[in-house]
């Protein structure tokens, strides 16, 4: 199939950027959206015109490493991430608009490419369990009912990936910082830390600039790992919970 | 250190006798290597006595200590975390931009340890035994105890740390069997096992961030090491975003940059993972072991098309319930499967290996599937093949993995829930649907056994500078059994680096050198150098299109079979590639801002010469073993067959200089404790 | 060992989510006075004696232990603080999520949220202008739209929604529909906001309750213009 791309250029994050249009001939179905844009700037460097930058890495949906606004939807057309979006949800002669993710604290870098360390801060202000190593005692020694295990490990499933910011219209972060505030309250082991936890993860979510939510729930529909809106409400209510305890 | 005990038995030395020499010509002899910190005494004892032997750190030094760590997959980041918290001053480095996205976390299918909970007859011992046997008897008997042993520590770790282990109804963990083995001793968490535990570790870490004792540095690329004085103290890297060629310095260096099954083009490694890290130090003169030991994992999704960037891995758990075949007859092979009757199938695995069907290791299945498709009886799309000889053929490159039984024994819904995931992401991917349609699986390279040579402390033979998890060759041998490769990444940053590494640092911290040392300024200048060649040259290719025929070599040559015709072809054929490469490579854009073309040139070059070196490895090595299977050496009905009289050896090269030969130094593999014997599924 | 202290500076109560508390909370103030002022309004169906005398008794309970109109001006102290509260919250909010994204999508599709949720902002403005007029309406300014008498709150009602002045009954209704909307969205919203939609089958019930809450309040009050309007309720 043949198709026009309208791509966002911008040499550096200070650099102004555009849009570029390009067409591109010949594009199998069975490809994936980013072996497209390999073909694309296998074509452009042949024209001797700098390809485009663009995240990946895994090229499985599990890195979390690629995401672009593709068509006004983060991600793509399908619920899935844009490494896994195949060119069969196109059709010959579409037009598709490819854009960066768009939060101030995600930065472009370069063309398609963000900074998305703001979701490291997070994890380091408080995301995690403290368990000095060689300290564990066996792993049979607290028992997780089935149910909570479960959860723990859909919600755990989150990629980092960022499509949550990027189609939030209020740019927040809610939905990524619900979905590690679920993991880890819900089993026994995340409990000891778990007001203190929420406390400075929401502090850090805030100070990084991500907006607050107001519930639109366009986070959970981008997410390419059906994290659901549930866990904005855990994280609510686990920071009601941090308040009553006066943290 | 490692005095030897005279309780325990004491290995007795049998030199090897290579009596073939398929290589000659393409590398030089070098004198024999033994492990000086290899341990002896009774196996059972061997680490416990080791970490009593090492010297400690007072932790009041270890703030003054500079510990340097590649990579943040989990053997980088479980060892940046633990030696965070031991007080170190570590600086990590990985070219994502999150540590979090390390290529660990693809990992599907789950992690061994000898914890016994189903009373199965699981132990250490067995661990150990499985292993080395699944690594048909190629690797080091001490370093495969010590990773059985620890095993259990790294679930009782991770469990603390909250990764969600999948779990049985009374709240205990549950696990099941994995390929080649008959235990079930597999730990995991749906079919993202990799992904859960790389999280635990990539928190851990960033826990040791907030502290103070880790700093990151993300899309930073390492591209050089620094050796002063004879030992590794630094390493070059480039600020991917601002092209920066920066200087870091350590009192220690650790390599764990992952594996390079990218070698060739297509495999189920991440599209950044590379060897530069480990090339680079094999050129400085760490040596590289084994290298032609690739592993080619039977159930990955079939390729489409030549547009095809990398390949995916469909969990090998999928073996435990999916039942594999080929139609009997080739005219039925381009039916759809439901037409195809039962008693036309052939359940080759089956058929072949009655006792262990469709679980037997992954070379066997690997290297059955492709036996089937050779002998035309493959299914899915033809796709135009080269035959050696030059002429183009059509070939069906597919076999069937068929879960129509499992549904009718388990339910639709049952399946759903332990294999769901993978069954969306097949459907994703080939837009069909395999609870209607058997999937259609080929084999894919994965993972490699080779790496960088190092001892029983995971140190190379470069002074100061370790080696730990896929990136270097320590302990699967010549094939790695299914989930063992996680529990190795763990174990070594968990347990064994913190462990080996304080004895090194105990003798620190070392003179402290800075950015005008010698050593320091040449490692950087030859960076920039390189760095304004891959500018310089614009001639026609780009690097990706170099790297896409170097992996067609190297599968077609070096892939699943290996002759010595093939071998010494593919020999040829790169070195010429390698010329072109230097003549012919084009890359626009910059050095000073982010440049992915740039990125990829400096990859696919030390790819390129890897793969050289991987192919005189397989020429040199006349005999089949795991993963490598040579065609001049199988039995009578194709299966491999080992020469322990000429081979039983690691092959570790040390670099010959640039357009010279490499030198191969063997280590004799010396078995106490197992008995060698031929492997054996049926 | 290292080992980070985990509270940096961040103090639950200045965080984003404290500040959706107030809302939530607020908003819930509001649906409370609305179905209060609905029961209340709904009473012009029981005739001009019925709602003179609840307008006047909303003014005299407590007496004479609260002064004349006490408990309506606890009443009212209470939801103009709920207002400063609410307003000041979303003005905080708003002002966040434009800074969090200053550049735009060239493109923007919405698919998984409700036109109401996305409204939020323009419904509570248009609401808030609303009140002004309302206010002036009945409470502080008394205007009778078609210049009639203003002392008696019945009549003042009725000539209101009179068909002569049939505009005013138009700002009603779009008024009601945008409060419609807002509620649509609010009820659950403050729900979520709140932590008591922990699972799907709890988020399906708020989001139900909150098509029921928009639909009784909306269409409860539109019953009065409509009424008048048709000549159901007259003077
Ligand atoms: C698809 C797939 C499925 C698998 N499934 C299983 C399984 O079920 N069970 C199992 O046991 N094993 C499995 N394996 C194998 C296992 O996942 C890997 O061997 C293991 O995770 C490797 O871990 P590592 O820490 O050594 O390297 P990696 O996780 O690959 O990490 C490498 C790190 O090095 C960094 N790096 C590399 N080069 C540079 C450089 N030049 N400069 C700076 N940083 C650099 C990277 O950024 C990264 O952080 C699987 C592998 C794949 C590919
Ligand atoms: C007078 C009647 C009003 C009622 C009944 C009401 C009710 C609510 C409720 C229940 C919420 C949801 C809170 C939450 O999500 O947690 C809300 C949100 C909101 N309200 Fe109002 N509100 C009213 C007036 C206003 C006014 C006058 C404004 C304008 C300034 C306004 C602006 C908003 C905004 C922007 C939100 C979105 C924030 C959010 O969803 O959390 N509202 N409102
Ligand atoms: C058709 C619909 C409505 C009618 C007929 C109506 C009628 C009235 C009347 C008669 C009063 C004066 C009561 C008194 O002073 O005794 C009043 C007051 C008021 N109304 Fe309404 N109203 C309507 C809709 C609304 C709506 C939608 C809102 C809010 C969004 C609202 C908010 C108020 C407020 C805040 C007051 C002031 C209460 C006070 O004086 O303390 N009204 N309304
Ligand atoms: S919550 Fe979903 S969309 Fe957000 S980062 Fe995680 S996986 Fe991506
Ligand atoms: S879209 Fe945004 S507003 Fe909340 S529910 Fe999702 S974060
Ligand atoms: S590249 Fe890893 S998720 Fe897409």
């Amino acid at each position: 199939m043949n198709l026009t791309l309208n791509i966002w250029r911008q040499a550096n994050a200070n650099a102004k950027g555009a849009m570029h249009r390009y067409s591109l001939e010949g594009v199998s179905e069975d490809m994936s959206f980013l072996e497209m844009l390999d073909v694309l700037n296998e074509q452009l460097n042949a024209k001797g015109e700098e390809p485009v930058a663009f995240d990946s890495d895994c090229r499985e949906g599990i890195c979390g490493m690629c995401g672009l606004m593709i068509n006004g939807q983060a991600h793509g057309p399908e619920v899935t991430t844009t490494c896994q979006l195949h060119m069969r949800s196109f059709k010959d002669g579409d037009e598709i608009t490819v854009e960066p993710w768009r939060a101030d604290p995600f930065p472009v870098v370069k063309d398609l490419v963000v900074d998305r360390s703001a979701f490291d801060r997070m994890i380091q202000n408080g995301g995690f369990i403290s368990a000095n190593t060689g300290s564990a005692p066996d792993a049979h020694a607290a028992p997780v009912e089935k149910k909570l295990a479960d959860l723990a490990f859909d919600v755990a499933t989150c990629i980092g990936c960022g499509a949550c910011v990027a189609a939030c219209p209020n740019g927040s972060a809610s939905l990524f910082l619900g979905a590690k505030i679920t993991h880890l309250g819900s089993l026994p082991q995340g409990q000891p830390e778990r007001d203190t936890r929420v406390v400075s993860m929401v502090g850090q979510h805030d100070a990084e600039g991500f907006g607050g939510c107001t519930n639109i729930g366009e986070c959970a529909s981008a997410c390419p790992k059906e994290i659901p809106l549930d866990v904005i409400s855990r994280l609510n209510k686990d920071l009601r919970t941090a308040m009553a305890q006066g943290y | 250190m490692g005095t030897p005990d005279p309780s325990g038995m004491i290995p007795t030395n049998q030199p090897s006798v290579q009596k073939s020499d398929d290589a000659a010509g393409f590398y030089t002899l070098g004198a024999p290597i033994i492990d000086e910190t290899a341990p002896t005494g009774p196996i059972n004892t061997r680490w416990q006595r080791r970490k009593f032997e090492n010297r400690l750190v007072n932790p009041a030094n270890r703030r003054k200590l500079d510990v340097i760590i590649v990579g943040t997959g989990l053997a980088g980041g479980a060892a940046a975390a633990t030696l965070g918290e031991a007080g170190y001053n570590v600086k990590s480095f990985c070219y994502q931009d999150s540590p979090r996205r390390a290529h660990s976390i693809a990992a599907q299918g789950g992690i061994n340890a000898a914890k016994n909970y189903k009373e199965d007859g699981d132990s250490v011992e067995r661990l150990f035994y499985d292993t080395v046997k699944g690594g048909d008897y190629r690797s080091r008997e001490s370093n495969v105890y010590r990773l059985a042993e620890v095993s259990t520590n790294i679930i009782d770790q991770c469990v603390a740390q909250g990764v969600p282990f999948a779990r049985e109804y009374g709240g205990l963990l549950d696990n099941r069997s994995f390929g080649g083995v008959q235990v079930s001793r597999t730990f995991y968490a749906r079919g993202q096992t990799g992904q859960q535990l790389l999280i635990g570790a990539y928190q851990a870490m960033e826990r040791q961030v907030a502290a103070g004792t880790v700093t990151q540095y993300t899309r930073h690329e390492m591209l050089e090491v620094i050796i002063a004085d004879g030992r590794a103290r630094g390493i070059v890297t480039r600020d991917m975003v601002t092209g920066a060629v920066e200087t870091h310095l350590a009192d220690v260096v650790v390599l764990a940059s992952g594996g390079y099954g990218n070698v060739y083009f297509l495999s189920t490694n991440a599209m950044g993972s590379n060897v530069t890290a480990a090339w680079r130090a094999h050129r400085k003169g760490a040596y590289m072991a084994n290298p032609c030991y690739t592993q080619i994992h039977p159930t990955c999704i079939p390729v489409t098309g030549d547009h095809q960037s990398k390949l995916t891995l469909m969990s090998e758990s999928l073996r435990n319930d999916g039942r594999i075949w080929v139609p009997k007859r080739a005219e039925d092979c381009g039916k759809p499967a439901n037409e195809i009757a039962e008693e036309d199938r052939d359940y080759y695995l089956e058929r072949i290996y009655p006792s262990f069907g469709n679980l037997v290791p992954r070379d066997i299945a690997s290297r059955q599937a492709k036996n089937m498709c050779d002998e035309g009886r493959g299914v899915g799309p033809q796709v135009k093949e080269v035959q050696p000889d030059g002429t183009e053929v059509l070939m069906r490159r597919g076999v069937y993995l068929d879960f129509a039984d499992a549904i009718a024994r388990m339910g639709r819904d049952a399946v759903e829930t332990k294999y769901g995931n993978l069954f969306d992401m097949y459907a994703r991917i080939t837009g069909e649907d395999p609870y209607e349609t058997p999937m259609r699986i080929y084999p894919a390279v994965h993972y490699v056994m080779g790496g960088l040579w190092v001892d029983y402390h995971l140190q190379t033979n470069i002074t100061g500078l370790f080696c730990s998890g896929e990136a270097n060759f320590s302990d699967h041998g010549a094939n790695r059994l299914g989930a063992s490769a996680l529990m190795q990444g763990l174990a070594d940053g968990y347990f064994v680096l913190p462990n080996t590494i304080r004895e090194y640092l105990a003798d620190g911290p070392f003179e402290k050198i800075d950015e005008s040392h010698p050593a320091v300024v040449e490692a950087k200048a030859e960076v920039e150098e390189r760095i304004a060649k891959f500018l310089s040259i614009q001639g026609e290719r780009s690097a990706d299109s170099f790297h896409k025929q170097l992996g067609q070599i190297m599968w077609e040559y070096c892939g699943m079979e290996r002759t010595e015709e093939g071998l010494t072809k593919a020999i040829g054929l790169i070195r010429d590639l390698k010329a072109e490469f230097w003549t012919n490579l084009k890359v626009l854009g910059t050095a000073d801002s982010l440049n992915q073309s740039l990125e990829k040139a400096g990859r696919t070059i030390d790819f390129i010469e890897l793969g050289e070196l991987m192919c005189i490895d397989a020429l040199n090595r006349r005999e089949s073993c795991g993963g490598h299977f040579r065609g001049e050496s199988q039995t009578e009905d194709g299966e491999a067959l080992r020469h322990d009289d000429e081979f039983a050896y690691v092959a570790a090269w040390e670099f010959g200089g640039e357009n010279a030969n490499p030198v191969l130094h063997k280590e004799d593999l010396i078995y106490t404790a197992i008995e060698m014997k031929q492997r054996s599924y049926k | 060992m290292a080992t980070p202290t985990l509270v940096s500076g961040s103090k639950s109560t200045r965080s984003t989510i404290a500040l959706k508390m107030l809302m939530a909370v607020s908003g819930l103030i509001f649906i409370g006075f609305l179905l209060a002022h609905m029961y209340g309004n709904l009473k012009v169906f029981a005739g001009h004696e019925a709602f003179n005398t609840y307008a006047e008794h909303l003014r005299t309970i407590g007496e004479p232990m609260l002064p004349h109109a006490g408990l309506l001006w606890i009443l009212r102290v209470g939801l103009i603080a709920a207002l400063v509260v609410h307003v000041f919250s979303a003005i905080a909010l708003t002002r966040r999520a434009h800074k969090a994204r200053t550049v735009k999508y060239v493109v923007k599709k919405n698919k998984g949220s409700s036109l109401s949720s996305r409204t939020m902002r323009w419904g509570g403005l248009a609401l808030f202008l609303f009140l002004i007029w309302h206010l002036l309406n009945f409470t502080i300014g008394k205007v009778n739209p078609t210049g009639g008498a203003t002392n008696d709150p019945y009549n003042l009602l009725v000539d209101t929604f009179s068909p002569e002045a049939w505009y005013v009954s138009v700002v009603y209704f779009l008024a009601l529909i945008a409060l419609g909307f807002h509620l649509h969205h609010g009820v659950w919203s403050a729900c979520q906001t709140l932590g008591f939609t922990n699972a799907a089958s709890s988020r399906n019930r708020a989001k139900d309750a909150g098509l029921v809450v928009a639909i009784v309040i909306a269409g409860g009050f539109a019953l009065i213009p409509l009424s008048v309007l048709t000549g159901i309720v007259t003077k």
